[in-house]
């Protein structure tokens, strides 16, 4: 998710802030499928209370155009049945996405082309014809002004060692750590994280949800890693990747480890 | 210019008062001015240590508060010239302490000594703070076992951002790593984590090792800090920290089990 900060108005009633917050999304494959709900509710069954009311954004990215929810409202209240609380839709058609905005579901900015035959998600320009312009991101404030903060400098460097007890956040950029890093210290950043010497304490990589930052580190043996809210423990660690110099970053929803060569 | 070092480690019970004594009486041996201050305020025990318990009258908190004056509260070690101890209250607690105060002090000694060691209590609270804000040394006392060393890691992250050196921006306080009651024979067998398991953790360069020795308690229970006592490898392994201290090279001993010698084993000599 994406926040925009607004200018604040100190003496407004209220006060607008820009926060994150970690939401499912529920991935529409085949929504009409008589054992789409069936499925869904054993699914649900699993953890109860973690699926309690839960907020969902619904992914209609994989959709056919025909393939849509056939009634977007009576959708949303058999989901709400479900426990499950949606809150907005990502991609689609444009018809898709009126028929949600008319079920009170607000369209999610997805970063990526609405609707592209072609799937290419990381890669810029090169795969993109030529007539379509940049994707639509949140609407900009400043009109037609560049996307300047992708180019703003954030990146954090710490050259000394990162002691117990510390904690060192990157905010809207990444986190390079020169010296080691204890056990019970604690990194964060929004991008990604990179320690040049030992990893024994936590790092947290993509804290505001980018799912693309990773962890780079010279020998792994932290407590805790995660990006973008997937998470492993030391316990968990594999053997093979302990010690050893490490890069971490998320596949297709998986945390993955592999030994830098 | 006087020195201020701080004898800290974290966790309680790693040696941090002896190491005090032992230290102090160490630099006063070498010939420099030296005074250890107890900042274990309310759980005085340096003066146990130093074995004047019973000649301390004022303390540090009555000299903090004005109630008595620096000369009053300090004590003259009657074996080694040289060495002064200010000891603490018993019945105050560490909010006794404050910056102004301690400062006070401190710059009241500098003027008369070459040296300045406090004695910290353990925690990160209060007394550990005040301990150790002052300093330009830090002698992190720290066992061969994981929770001191995992302690001793985030008094380091103490020092290096709540000191005065921190706050002030000036050049960081120098860290020593003292490893106290390290048992070579125990560390061989795999039960407590060798020098270089510590010193890879911690990252600080080592003043010295400090074996387990039955010559420490002994010490202790009759009021000699252990660098007194000749014979005893704890005395030796203070002495050679000392020199370290002073800049000298000392080759580290004590890291590796003692090959027991015919003589040793029939004498049982103890270490």
């Amino acid at each position: 998710m994406r926040s925009t900060s607004q200018i604040s108005e100190r003496d407004a009633p209220f006060q607008l802030r820009g926060n994150n917050f970690t939401v499912m999304v529920l991935k529409l494959v085949a929504p009409d499928d008589p054992s789409f709900f069936p499925q869904l509710l054993s699914k649900i069954r699993q953890a109860p209370n973690f699926f309690k009311n839960a907020p969902v954004v619904l992914d209609l990215e994989e959709l056919d155009e025909s393939a849509g929810p056939a009634d977007f409202i009576d959708f949303v209240v058999t989901l709400r049945q479900h426990s499950l609380i949606p809150v907005g839709i990502q991609g689609g058609t444009t018809a898709q996405q009126n028929a949600a905005f008319e079920a009170g579901l607000t369209i999610m900015p997805t970063g990526r082309p609405s609707r592209e035959p072609e799937r290419e998600f990381q890669r810029p320009a090169p795969g993109r014809a030529p007539t379509d312009p940049l994707p639509p991101r949140t609407p900009s404030p400043i009109g037609e002004a560049p996307p300047a903060p992708d180019f703003q400098k954030t990146t954090m460097i710490i050259t000394e060692p990162v002691r117990s007890g510390r904690q060192i956040y990157a905010a809207r950029g990444d986190l390079i750590v020169m010296g080691p890093v204890s056990a019970g210290a604690e990194l964060l950043a929004d991008g990604n994280i990179h320690v040049y010497s030992s990893l024994r304490g936590r790092a947290l990589a993509g804290i505001s949800g980018d799912t693309n930052a990773r962890i780079f580190c010279h020998s792994l043996e932290a407590e805790l890693v995660s990006i973008a809210g997937l998470y492993r423990v030391s316990e968990d660690l594999d053997a093979s990747v302990f010690k050893k110099q490490v890069h971490i970053y998320l596949d297709d929803g998986y945390l993955r480890m592999d030994p830098l060569s | 210019m006087a020195k201020v070092i701080v004898m800290t480690s974290g966790k309680g019970g790693v040696g941090k008062t002896t190491s005090s004594a032992a230290f102090a009486t160490g630099l006063a041996l070498r010939g420099f001015k030296t005074v250890v201050i107890d900042f274990d305020v309310g759980l005085r025990n340096l003066d146990l240590i130093m074995g004047c318990e019973r000649r301390v009258v004022f303390d540090f908190v009555n000299v903090i508060n004005g109630e008595a004056k620096l000369n009053q509260a300090l004590i003259k070690d009657k074996r080694v010239e040289n060495l002064f101890i200010l000891p603490t209250s018993q019945t105050r607690d560490k909010d006794a302490l404050t910056k102004e105060g301690v400062e006070k002090i401190l710059d009241e000694l500098k003027k008369d000594f070459d040296y300045i060691l406090c004695d910290s209590p353990a925690g990160i609270e209060k007394g550990a703070l005040m301990a150790l804000y002052f300093a330009d040394h830090a002698i992190i006392v720290t066992n061969p076992e994981v929770s001191s060393v995992r302690d001793s890691d985030r008094i380091l992250g103490v020092l290096a951002s709540k000191s005065r050196r921190a706050e002030l921006n000036q050049e960081p306080v120098q860290e020593h790593l003292l490893l106290t009651r390290y048992d070579p024979e125990r560390v061989e067998r795999g039960d407590m984590l060798k020098v270089d398991d510590v010193l890879e953790i911690l990252a600080i360069p080592l003043l010295g090792v400090v074996p387990e020795s039955t010559a420490v308690l002994r010490a202790s229970n009759i009021g000699m800090p252990v660098t007194l006592d000749e014979k005893s490898n704890a005395n030796k392994a203070y002495t050679d920290a000392v020199a370290r201290f002073l800049g000298e090279t000392v080759e580290h001993r004590f890291m590796k089990p003692e090959k027991k010698g015919f003589l040793d084993r029939l004498l049982r000599r103890t270490a």
